[in-house]
């Protein structure tokens, strides 16, 4: 195999084929990532409409009765709609509970994972900039916190800093900025060895300029596959948090909380109220990494044939 | 003397996406006991290929489609994976490239070795060790009890190779194909291990294809030359015929292209042009997109001639001789 | 060898004295400081006494020592629920988080190792784009949901394991554990199975890329032309070469195996460590939190360590190339 030669372009190309093109061409031709992308779109899609099309809105007091409280899934409320995913303890219906969840649940992670890549994004090119002593201060601080698994930071901090939204979105944030500073770190570092950079530098450009030029675009690609991962990291955190009760408060119920509330009706044979929510996690997470999966191995140059 | 091996007609393709590689498209040669046969070509032209298609190493998406591989007059081609076990590194040896990259890095000299022989006979692990350890003298290793306990990267490249080529040799094949041995190395560790490899085949009586792109390396080493291009032998024969007296006009090129005192002053020939997408191969003889001699007669595929006890593959033999 | 554990060592004295800092000052500086060390329905006088006797009035830095050397005695402060000292507390609950932590590891070694290095052989099997299928589900399900899961699958619905507790405890070479006895096992199956699964999906997916790196690899091609057995190949050059990295990653995640733990105890209310932490946690019993907090971190730097040694004992050259430094 070592004497293939690749074959050179002597035949001309049918049509212009951008690189988003030839992207998209090849992130479909897996059917399990089309699919995950397609359920993640109709997940986002329900939980932004959520308003619209629950028949009620769990959170507020009026339009709770607890009469309706633990009822299976397909009965009818006491306002006269069905109930197709049952009811929780307090008589919240849970299919509007879910919805209302998952955007809770979608906000505190993408919104934790955008603020932690900026974060680490910055931190990162930072470190690729200054170069010498301080980057490696820099990613020993970054390995060291690598070296923690991420549950265990956030529940540090949540530890140190209580409960709260704001403080799971921060303790959230501390505990995934390391990864999106090493991605770009890495991403610097192939770069700068490249001989385009050294070219450049001998050209009297910059720094600065080398670093948003030549290593900024560059790190983007990996950038995207970390935050999907990252952002499914983020979301079942959260989520495992809120369920040991050291996460979101009850006022902003996330899935995990959902989850939460329904353990005790578990071993009753109460299993939708805990089930569901699980379910549409479930599947929010397993979709954003098939989706990042699949992404990883379009945009990783190393596994192209 | 009686044929170690014999190819025939041997055609080896891929079948990836892109299309067909045709990587050996017909090629016949016969090796005779303790005789060296130089297989020459650039990269690409299908010479590392044909070593692994002796040895049954073709891995999907390619495989032998067609020809004969006889070996002590037993056919292989295509054999059974178990018979084929049995012969390698017994009866027919290979000695690869870099031998940074053959060796385990993990795994010590003397295990790497060792197991060689056990694969194959049933001794006791201290005979073999003792045998790999004599093994070792005999390529010229000295202290060979140390560097049985050594790791890979604990040797020099030179050294690497030795071991290779000592662990070819131990269990005193019939044939060892040795696949570009000293490309890797300097060239002074090069002339020291060509002559190793020379004594000791001398030395056992042992049958060596030696594939290189290099023709200065062969042109010492071997009895007979074979020079490959684009899949096929487009010539073959006695070493001192074919480097004194090139018959086709990439032989031609090649020995014009390297330099040498005689030529000292003068201007390198190079041949023109690029080597050949294997996927789009013109048809007729593959090298005329390149040849000085070609004609309109060129677009149909040379046969194999016979002159002289030569094999060539070209409609205009250049009988003149090197190129000027 | 001593000088390269030696070097070691004192790279992991910086980290913990690093950490204790950070936890340090976390504690003190960012959360108040007197209702961390006191109780929370203490009084005024109460908590003015307590500034005192802790010396809170002092300087941070003073306080700091304070603390350190606190610590070097094994003095972390007593718990407010239980009165008794943290540190001793969380002793007390090592040993069942231990378990349970050694056997999710064994657990994912035991079924990941050979999985994945079936599906990096036959890559195009059937079986093997199932375990790959599988190891994905594996990876993305959150851990409390699928003990939630295997609670409702194996106790509720088919009866055939306990769904909380430990089991009984035995004797196993002199270490009291609740593998000696059968209940106990019968105990902990579920809670490993559940804290196992992730890092069962991560060794299926890790020796499934190195063993088709490996495959591909000039040794191995070198190691066939020789005539070995494939069996002696896969499980003599390929294996040794990829369980460095494996062994590496699985025994980093042995850490996090100790960190998960805390949703899996909370699940299954198996009295360890971790259970410990999240009922200190909801019960402001600050001590206990503090102090879990500076375990943990030894811990890790402890199983960084022994990881690092390990390595070098695989991977011939760290070890050479660090004695030759």
């Amino acid at each position: 195999m070592s004497d293939m030669i690749a074959p050179e372009t002597a035949t001309p190309v049918a049509k212009v084929e951008t690189p988003f093109r030839r992207f998209a061409s090849e992130f479909f031709e897996s059917r399990i990532a089309t699919v995950a992308l397609c359920l993640l779109g109709l997940i986002i899609l329900l939980a932004v409409l959520a308003p619209w099309i629950t028949p009620q809105n769990p959170y507020d007091l009026a339009q709770v009765d607890v009469l309706d409280g633990r009822l299976p899934p397909g009965s009818e409320a006491f306002a006269g709609y069905t109930m197709w995913l049952g009811s929780d303890g307090s008589g919240r219906d849970l299919y509007s509970a879910i919805l209302y969840g998952l955007r809770i649940s979608l906000s505190v992670g993408v919104a934790s994972g955008i603020i932690a890549l900026a974060i680490g994004m910055a931190i990162g090119l930072l470190a690729a900039y200054a170069g010498g002593r301080t980057e490696n201060i820099i990613m020993r601080v970054v390995d060291l916190q690598l070296s923690f698994p991420a549950a265990l930071v956030a529940l540090m901090l949540v530890a140190i800093l209580g409960k709260g939204i704001d403080k799971i979105i921060l303790a959230l944030v501390v505990a995934q900025w390391a990864y999106y500073a090493r991605t770009v770190r890495g991403t610097a570092l192939v770069e700068r060895n490249k001989e385009y950079v050294e070219a450049a530098q001998c050209l009297g450009l910059s720094r600065l300029r080398v670093v948003f030029r030549h290593i900024l675009p560059n790190c983007l690609a990996p950038l995207i596959v970390v935050g999907t991962v990252q952002t499914a990291h983020a979301i079942s955190l959260e989520a495992t948090l809120s369920f040991l009760g050291v996460g979101l408060p009850q006022t902003e119920p996330s899935l995990g909380v959902l989850i939460a509330n329904g353990f005790e009706y578990m071993l009753s044979g109460r299993y939708w109220i805990s089930v569901f929510p699980g379910l549409a996690l479930l599947f929010t997470v397993v979709s954003i990494n098939l989706v990042g999966d699949q992404l990883r191995d379009v945009l990783n140059p190393r596994l192209k044939k | 003397m009686s044929d170690v091996l014999q190819v025939s007609a041997l055609r080896t393709h891929f079948f990836t996406h892109a299309g067909v590689v045709k990587a050996v498209d017909g090629i016949d040669f016969t090796v005779r006991k303790g005789e060296v046969m130089g297989l020459v070509g650039e990269s690409g032209s299908g010479k590392s290929i044909t070593g692994f298609s002796i040895l049954g190493l073709i891995d999907p998406p390619g495989r032998i489609v067609e020809g004969s591989i006889r070996f002590n007059g037993a056919e292989i081609a295509n054999a059974p994976e178990p018979e084929l076990q049995k012969l390698r590194g017994n009866r027919i040896a290979m000695i690869f490239q870099d031998p940074m990259m053959t060796l385990n890095p993990v795994l010590r000299i003397d295990t790497q070795m060792i197991e060689a022989i056990l694969a194959h006979e049933d001794i006791p692990r201290q005979t073999a060790w003792e045998r790999s350890r004599d093994a070792l003298g005999l390529v010229g290793i000295p202290s060979p009890e140390e560097r049985l306990r050594a790791y890979p990267h604990q040797l020099s490249g030179g050294m690497r190779q030795r071991v290779a080529i000592a662990t070819a040799f131990l269990n005193r094949p019939d044939l060892i194909i040795a696949d570009e041995p000293t490309t890797a190395l300097d060239v002074t560790i090069q002339a020291q291990i060509i002559h190793e490899a020379q004594k000791l085949t001398r030395q056992t009586g042992t049958a060596m294809i030696w594939i290189t792109h290099d023709l200065a390396v062969v042109a010492g080493l071997a009895d007979h030359i074979s020079v490959m291009y684009a899949g096929r032998i487009v010539e073959q024969g006695a070493t001192d015929d074919v480097i004194d007296r090139p018959l086709h006009p990439y032989t031609v090129g090649l020995l014009g292209s390297v330099p040498s005192a005689n030529k000292r002053g003068q201007r390198l020939y190079q041949i023109e042009g690029m080597t050949p997408n294997m996927l789009a191969m013109p048809t007729g003889c593959a090298f005329a997109p390149r040849c000085r001699a070609a004609t309109p007669a060129c677009d149909t595929a040379p046969p194999i001639t016979d002159i002289d006890g030569r094999q060539l593959r070209c409609h205009h033999p250049q009988i003149a001789g090197v190129a000027s | 060898m001593t000088v390269f554990i030696i070097r070691r060592l004192m790279q992991a004295l910086l980290v913990v004295f690093l950490m204790s800092v950070i936890v340090f000052f976390g504690v003190n500086v960012i959360g108040d400081p007197v209702h961390m060390l006191v109780s929370p329905d203490a009084d005024q006088a109460d908590i003015e006494a307590t500034i005192r006797r802790l010396g809170l009035d002092r300087p941070i830095w003073e306080q700091y020592l304070l603390f350190v050397s606190g610590a070097a005695q094994g003095n972390l402060g007593n718990s407010f629920i239980f009165g008794e000292p943290a540190l001793k507390l969380i002793l007390h609950h090592m040993p069942a988080t231990l378990e349970l932590a050694f056997s999710a590891l064994f657990l994912a070694v035991a079924v990941g190792v050979p999985l994945g290095l079936y599906a990096g052989l036959y890559p195009d099997s059937p079986l093997s784009k199932g375990i790959m299928a599988g190891s994905i589900l594996g990876f993305s399900l959150p851990t409390f949901w699928v003990g939630l899961m295997l609670i409702m699958l194996f106790a509720v619905e088919l009866g055939w394991l306990p769904s909380t507790g430990r089991g009984d405890t035995g004797h196993i070479l002199g270490i009291e554990t609740s593998l000696a006895t059968r209940d106990g096992l019968s105990h902990v199956l579920l809670p490993a199975m559940n804290l196992a699964l992730l890092k069962i999906s991560l060794a299926i997916r890790l020796t499934r890329a190195g063993v088709r790196e490996a495959m591909g690899q000039d040794y191995v091609k070198y190691a066939r032309a020789k005539g070995l057995s494939t069996r002696r190949i896969v499980f003599v050059h390929v294996l040794k070469n990829i369980m460095i990295p494996v062994v590496t990653v699985m025994g980093l995640e042995f850490g996090s195996l100790i960190g998960f733990s805390v949703v899996t105890e909370s699940i299954f209310a198996w009295p360890g460590m971790g259970k410990l932490l999240i009922d200190a946690i909801l019960q402001l019993d600050r001590p206990v939190v503090v102090a879990y907090l500076m375990i943990i971190v030894l811990f890790f730097v402890l199983i960084n360590l022994i990881v690092d040694i390990l390595y070098s004992i695989l991977d011939p050259r760290v070890r050479l190339r660090d004695q030759g430094a």
